[in-house]
């Protein structure tokens, strides 16, 4: 069974910075990381017209479909994803097996300009999923950490929930 | 495969309801959108085909309050039914934390459940999770028609585990927050036995 996905501080200002700096390197309009099951993790650029929730979920099931795809025809998985359209393109990357970059970009920047920001973010934010798995793994190992939202959740935490 | 993120104190769940076409899945969302505060939920995204007939996947984001100062957020999906979709609904259960099945009561669907079930099992597996090990609930859908099997017998054939059980009337809302309420549950505790 695969893990829960924990996002630290730390760690998520270092996505946080990566994000940023691949934004304002390619040029691009917005640029997101999502997690392969569809939830968003990060974002950076102008994103106050666009539905995050909903285009990280449906990228998520384009990646999905795609992989499909590339097993049936004995690939194990497409790494790129590109769409155009009349105004805005957008560039979908799958990093290290396990989390999503979108980038959504115009006619000013370039798909060449993207894919090379892409690559080399790509082998930053690698590495920083990796350090974040271990970081998980270790503190899951040692137990509870002090201020995980679950150590005291009772019934009646949840069942307030759904008051 | 939960999202838990320290930064932004949020906590995102994936519940997927599943069962055989027409038992009333989408049904069971658009309900639970149509009565959501609207500062609690994200758009109801359908990937349907002319017909209304699921192709992909709907999909409803809800955010129901806090716990302990972090956001839950569950992202509600639904699989498309009918049979030959097989492909699609395997990757909708990816990173699943709970299930609903939804049956449909109605005599007729009875081997239509079955072997939706059968698809379930072997779809959970082939994603590495064991079904028995998943929080999940069953819903007996369609109540209010004249056509429908016994729950008791129904129960018997799709819920061998006996784990939590609805009937539920998916248009009119009957049964289909008590459903979503356990099994949303049941999720946090798994959470809460790992964290």
């Amino acid at each position: 069974m695969s893990s829960d996905l924990v996002m630290y501080e730390e760690e998520f200002q270092q996505i946080d910075e990566e994000l940023q700096r691949l934004f304002q390197q390619a040029n691009a309009k917005v640029v997101f990381l999502v997690d392969k099951n569809g939830q968003l993790i990060a974002s950076a650029g102008d994103t106050h017209d666009i539905d995050t929730t909903s285009l990280a979920s449906l990228t998520a099931g384009n990646i999905a479909a795609t992989g499909g795809i590339a097993r049936l025809l004995g690939e194990k998985e497409f790494t790129i994803l590109f769409h155009e359209g009349e105004k805005d393109n957008i560039h979908i990357s799958l990093i290290g097996q396990r989390v999503i970059l979108v980038v959504i970009f115009d006619k000013r920047s370039s798909l060449g300009l993207v894919r090379l920001r892409v690559k080399k973010a790509s082998e930053t934010l690698v590495r920083i999923f990796n350090e974040l798995t271990n970081k998980s793994d270790r503190e899951k190992s040692e137990g509870k950490t002090e201020d995980s939202p679950f150590a005291e959740i009772s019934d009646e935490d949840i069942d307030n929930l759904f008051k | 495969m939960s999202f838990i993120n320290y930064s932004s104190r949020e906590i995102n769940c994936k519940i997927v309801y599943y069962g055989p076409g027409l038992c009333g899945k989408t049904t069971n969302l658009q309900y639970i959108y149509k009565k959501t505060n609207p500062e609690q939920k994200g758009k109801l995204i359908s990937l349907a085909t002319e017909t209304e007939r699921t192709l992909f996947f709907d999909f409803l984001p809800l955010a129901l309050g806090d716990i302990k100062g972090f956001k839950v957020r569950f992202h509600l999906y639904t699989v498309p039914g009918q049979i030959f979709y097989a492909a699609s609904r395997k990757l909708i259960l990816k990173g699943v934390d709970g299930v609903v099945f939804v049956a449909d009561s109605q005599i007729e669907r009875m081997e239509a459940n079955i072997e939706s079930l059968d698809d379930l099992r072997i779809n959970i597996a082939e994603q590495g999770y064991e079904l028995d090990k998943l929080p999940y609930s069953v819903q007996f859908n369609k109540r209010d028609l004249s056509n429908v099997a016994p729950v008791d017998s129904m129960n018997k054939l799709l819920n061998p585990r006996n784990m939590p059980w609805f009937e539920a009337t998916a248009p009119t809302g009957s049964g289909v927050f008590e459903t979503l309420k356990n099994v949303a549950k049941q999720v946090l505790i798994e959470l809460k036995k790992h964290y």
